[in-house]
Order: C-alpha cells, then structure tokens, then sequence
C-alpha cells in the first residue's frame, strides 16, 4: 500500500503495538535544554533509573543563557542554577554538554542540524514545541513534556497514538522579498492555529522545493503554531548537501548507505492524506500578524481588523481583547503602525541566511532613533560565520545590536525583554501576550521585514523599500 | 501519581478562545527546577497587577471559584509551549479537570501525566456546561470518569469520550515509566536490529 513519509518512519519506529493501538515508538535522537528537563532528572534519581542511550541525547543551555557579558556568568540567580543544573544532570548521566562557551552552543533546533545530530528518517524529540524544525530533514522530530523527556531518558522509546497525514501544497514561485516565514504565517492563517491538531503535516510543492534547508526549517519550526504534532519535508539533494560532512553525520561507506535510505522515504505516489490543503506562492505578500494569536495575520497592504464587521460573537470577543492588548485601532493601514523594538534572531529565523537577508536590507542603512535593534544569532556557528563574511559590521555600523546566541526575546526568559507597552517587530514565533514581556506587544514577521521595520521606524513594504 | 477519582465540584467559565501556555503560566516562573508550588502563580498576569494585587475580575479571584476544581474554557486550550510547567500549576491550584471543545496536541498529553482529565466535548455541550459555570458555587458539577459522563447541576447528563488506555491509566494512577519497562526485552531486541540495518544512528 502506498505510505507517506509519516507513515513510513513511524513504521520504521514500532516497538510495540498494544491491542487497543497504543503504540510504543523508538526514539533515535533526544535533544535536551535547561527549562524543561531537571525535573526529568530528579525522576530518573528518585527511581534510581539510568538514561538508557546517552549517546542518542544531546544537551544544551538556550533559554536561561546571557546574550550579553557571558564570559561574567549569568547574574540571574535561579537562571543561573537552572543551567548549572543541566550541567551537572549532563556529567551524572553521561550526556554530551555544550557548555555557554561553546562554540556549538546555541539554539537546541540550531545545534542539531548544525551539528549532524539531526537526520532524515529519525525520530527526534526534546522537550521544547519547537521541535517540529527537524522535520525539514524529513525527520520526526516534535515536542514532548517533561514527564516524556523523563520516559524518553530511561526507556528511548514514547507511548504514542498514531495522527493523521496532511499535505500543505506551496505551488509556484515566491515573488523577491517573501520568504519562508510569509509562506508558514500565510498557512497558519489559512487553517487557524488549531487546524493541524491531531495531524502531522508533509509540506510539498514546487515553492517548498525551491527553499533552502534554513527556509525549510522556518517552515516546519511553526507548524506547533499551526497545531500539529510535527512537519515534515522529504528530503532531496539540497538535505544530503547540508549534512554531507558535519560532525554527527555517517560518514564513508555509512554515508552512501544512509544516503540509500533516506531516498526511499518521500511519500508514495497516491499515498492518501486525511487532508489536503494548496496555496499558491506566486501571490504571497510580505505577511505579519497584528494580534495575539498566530493566525491574526494580514498582509503588510492590509490593516487591522474591524471587530464589528465579525458576526461570530466568540471571535469577536477574541479580537476585541487582542486589539486592546495590541493598543491598535482597528482599520489602521499596518505601514502606519510605529515599532519600539526589533528582534532577529530565535529558532524560527535565527539562522545564517536570515542574517544576510537583513545585512542587505541594513547596508548603509540606520536604524530609526526611536527603535532598539538587536540581532542574535542562533548558535555559536552562526555567530561566527556571519562575522567571518562582514556581517556584523554591516549590523553594528546600522545600529544594530550584535548579541550572543540563546533564545533570547523570543520568549524572554533571560535579561532581554519587552517593558510594558513596547512594540516589537519580530522574528520570532508566537506574539502571544506577554511572550516577550509582561504588557510587551508582538507582531511576527520575516527577517527583512523586520530589519525594513527598524530602520524606517515603522512596518514597511520590504519590496518597496 | 494519584488515582483520578469522581470529582463533584465548582466549575470555573473561562470562556477565552486559544488560552495559551504563557498565559497558564507565564515564563519567568519556569526558572524552577521543582515541580511543586506553581498553584500561586496559575495565569500569573492575568490574575495578579504587576505589583502583585489580585485582579477582582479574574474567574478565580472571585470567592465562588476560588476552590474551583473543573475549568471550562474556549477552543484550543494549551496552545503553544511544551511547558509542563503549565499542567503542574493547574494540578497544584486544585484543578483537576479541563472542558473544552478542544485542546492542543502536546498539553492535552501532559495532562494524563498529572492526573489531570481533559475533556473534548461539542460546542453546544460545552456552551451549555459554561452557563451552568457561570452560576457558581450554587452549581456543582459532576464528573464521573469510570462511566465517562458529566451531570449538571439540573441532572442533565453529558457522555464523553477517551481513550480506554489513558483512562486506565488515570483510574490507576500508573507511572508509564514502569509500564514501559516491562517491554524491556521487546526494546531492547529493536535496538539490535535497527543497530544491524542502519549502523550510522
């Protein structure tokens, strides 16, 4: 019968089928970071259990880490034992570590791929939503709790029920200037941030193609926010390219031989998907989100939404309490909305090619006087390549702020965050209220979208500028 | 884990559509590296000023909920992180069960790991229930696991669905852990032969 991609590397995974279809699924690869795996740890202790594959899990600290004077240490008291705490779990359970310092370290869904650790027709969890990246490698990758990070530690297997396929169409050619990001907002506003629940979803067409494997990774990084489990993108000529010589990655006669495998996973011809969704890339326009949820978004032509004009009393109700967290009128045209802030960075666009997407967007370019700017690049890597071609003189020279990797402001749980009433233009993945700071406001947006933001002071056409 | 028994308590309207995980329990308390005492911090900035006073408007500041054991919410409760952090404030304020037409995939799973039952309903089921929250302490909820049904404070009786594992589960108070390592050998055995297929994982 014919199988999609999903259905063939949960097959792969089967330990176990019990007889009401609860299914026991190995896992291959578990990524762990500081915010949700101590408790993880103290379960294995308290039971006197071991990690029963600690070369299949890798741990790094992102989200509690300084952007800014690491070589001082974290100030933060309980950010600071929350790290040192991965650190020690690390050493007493024989986990590989990346330490602050690293140059690895990074971004948990940056590191992975960078480092071969992450690779097609594996399954791959961490306790953290965005997960979902990996499957850009057409790998089964999404998020788990930390009751699951303590299950995964001690068995390398999950106790999982089976979702169902979707297929997400991207047909066309981007116009210049959309990018990923726009492709995966545009989504998400067509289904709702509900409308993947209980599937995984398998991005195809010509548009997904065409993008490199950082865009790749954007696109499957918000499928969480789009509600499924996990996304996945078959892997082709431009995936073997990418991981061809990293660390993790097989390699010699191994390589040849995953390289085999990995090309019989692409979904079959005729596979059935439970649902089946077609968007056409060619008439995408540079999209941002004006609300608190990720499927309030609007095109940069477009303006804020008119509650009255919504005759669902729910709805309306929802947008009415977003407008007001937002502090926007509704039917202003979204180019006269005014940012306080810009952020760059986070595992939805804190890679390479983002960087140099808002280098040449900042070239010669100043950011507004009344905007604060900071660029963090997602790992260490990152950091380092971007510096080696110019990019952060282009950024300082901009007035940019050039930070250290980590999470960052993404979801605010290290130094940077919005104060109250701040307006964000941001590269991140959810505007909810308060993610980047209690009374902070969020719109989601591109890489050049938001370095054309911070430069003119406000939300811009980037195709015009 | 406890086992999940009937519950017969106030239900809490919390009639918001995508309550997201920031909002169950924003990040700076996330820094723990317990489990225990999130309960004070549940919908920390919607409940509480930034000084810390209690917002009056809040469901579960006014007296009548403030021992609410059921919520009732909008569409797509738990969107967002994987924070388990999210369910151990639930538990540990005292709510044991959530109703909703639906919740996210990740949150929806942590719950059964804190004997916490989340309830998928219609939403002219769910609408119904959120009129009877909206009453209060004088309107008392029931929800009976075992023969999976819900009667109201007028005797109207609501079936529900789950699936038979995690509700055995639940009843049990099982660790999964421990189910898990029964299979042991079948694990083990996997390992073998994936190791022998493809030797560069």
């Amino acid at each position: 019968m014919a199988r999609t991609m999903y259905d063939k590397i949960w097959d792969a995974h089967m330990v176990d089928v019990q007889d009401d279809g609860t299914c026991l699924l190995y896992i291959d690869r578990h990524l762990v970071h500081e915010v949700t795996s101590p408790q993880a740890f103290e379960g294995l202790r308290l039971s006197g259990r071991q990690v029963r594959a600690p070369e299949k899990t890798l741990a790094v600290a992102d989200h509690n880490v300084p952007t800014e004077g690491r070589a001082n240490g974290i100030a933060d008291e309980e950010s600071r034992i929350q790290v040192e705490t991965l650190e020690k779990n690390a050493k007493d359970f024989g986990v590989e570590y990346l330490e602050m310092l690293d140059i690895r370290q990074g971004v948990v869904h940056i590191v992975g791929p960078e480092q071969g650790f992450t690779l097609p027709g594996t399954t791959i969890v961490c306790g953290d939503s965005h997960t979902s990246t990996h499957g850009a490698f057409g790998a089964l990758a999404h998020g788990i709790g930390t009751s699951e990070v303590e299950h995964v530690l001690a068995t390398q297997t999950l106790i999982q029920s089976k979702a169902k396929n979707m297929k997400i169409e991207v047909n066309g050619t981007l116009p210049d200037h959309v990018t990923a990001k726009d492709i995966i907002l545009a989504v998400i506003g067509e289904i709702g941030t509900a409308g993947g629940t209980g599937y995984v979803m398998e991005y195809t067409g010509e548009a997904i193609r065409a993008l490199s494997m950082e865009g790749r990774m954007t696109v499957c990084n918000m499928s969480i926010e789009g509600g499924a489990r996990a996304g996945l993108i078959a892997p082709d000529e431009k995936t073997f390219e990418y991981l061809k010589g990293r660390p993790r990655s097989p390699q010699g006669a191994d390589w040849d031989a995953a390289v085999a495998y990995w090309k019989t996973l692409p979904s079959d011809e005729g596979a059935h998907f439970d649902k089946v969704i077609t968007l056409d890339a060619s008439n995408l326009p540079p999209t941002l989100t004006w609300g608190t949820s990720q499927e309030n978004v609007v095109s940069i032509e477009g303006s804020v939404p008119d509650p009255s004009e919504i005759e669902d009393a729910a709805k309306r109700t929802a947008v009415e309490r977003a407008l007001a967290y937002m502090g926007l009128e509704p039917n202003t045209p979204m180019t006269d909305i005014k940012i306080d802030r810009a952020f760059i960075g986070s595992c939805t666009n804190g890679r390479i090619e983002d960087l140099r997407e808002v280098a040449k967007v900042a070239k010669g370019k100043k950011v507004a006087a009344h905007v604060s700017a900071m660029v963090v690049p997602g790992s260490g890597l990152v950091k380092e390549q971007a510096e080696q071609e110019g990019l952060d003189k282009i950024l300082i020279e901009a007035g940019f702020d050039w930070r250290e990797p980590g999470c960052s402001m993404c979801l605010a749980m290290n130094a940077d965050k919005l104060e109250e009433g701040e307006r964000c233009a941001s590269t991140s993945n959810r505007n909810f209220e308060g993610r980047q700071g209690r009374g902070g406001r969020t719109h989601l947006v591109s890489p050049e979208m938001a370095a054309a933001a911070a430069i003119a002071g406000h939300f811009v056409d980037v195709r015009k500028v | 884990m406890d086992k999940f028994k009937k519950v017969d308590g106030v239900a809490a309207p919390l009639p918001i559509l995508n309550v997201d995980t920031d909002m169950i329990i924003p990040k700076q308390f996330l820094k723990t590296i317990k489990r225990t005492g999130l309960g004070k911090n549940l919908f920390d900035e919607m409940r509480f000023t930034k000084e810390g006073a209690e917002i009056p408007e809040f469901v579960l500041n006014k007296p009548q909920y403030r021992n609410a054991e059921i919520l009732v919410a909008g569409d797509n409760f738990g969107c967002g992180s994987s924070r388990e952090h999210a369910p151990w404030a639930i538990a540990d304020f005292g709510i044991k069960v959530i109703i909703s037409t639906s919740f996210a995939d990740i949150f929806y799973n942590n719950c059964f790991k804190n004997g916490i039952l989340p309830i998928k309903l219609s939403q002219a089921d769910v609408d119904k229930l959120m009129d009877d929250a909206e009453r209060g302490a004088n309107a008392t909820v029931s929800v009976d696991l075992e023969t999976q049904e819900i009667k109201g404070p007028d005797g109207g009786t609501i079936s529900f669905d789950i699936d038979p594992f995690r509700k055995h589960c639940l009843l049990e108070g099982l660790d999964d852990v421990g189910l898990t390592l029964q299979k042991e050998e079948k694990i083990t055995s996997f390992e073998k032969t994936r190791g022998a297929e493809q030797p560069w994982l």
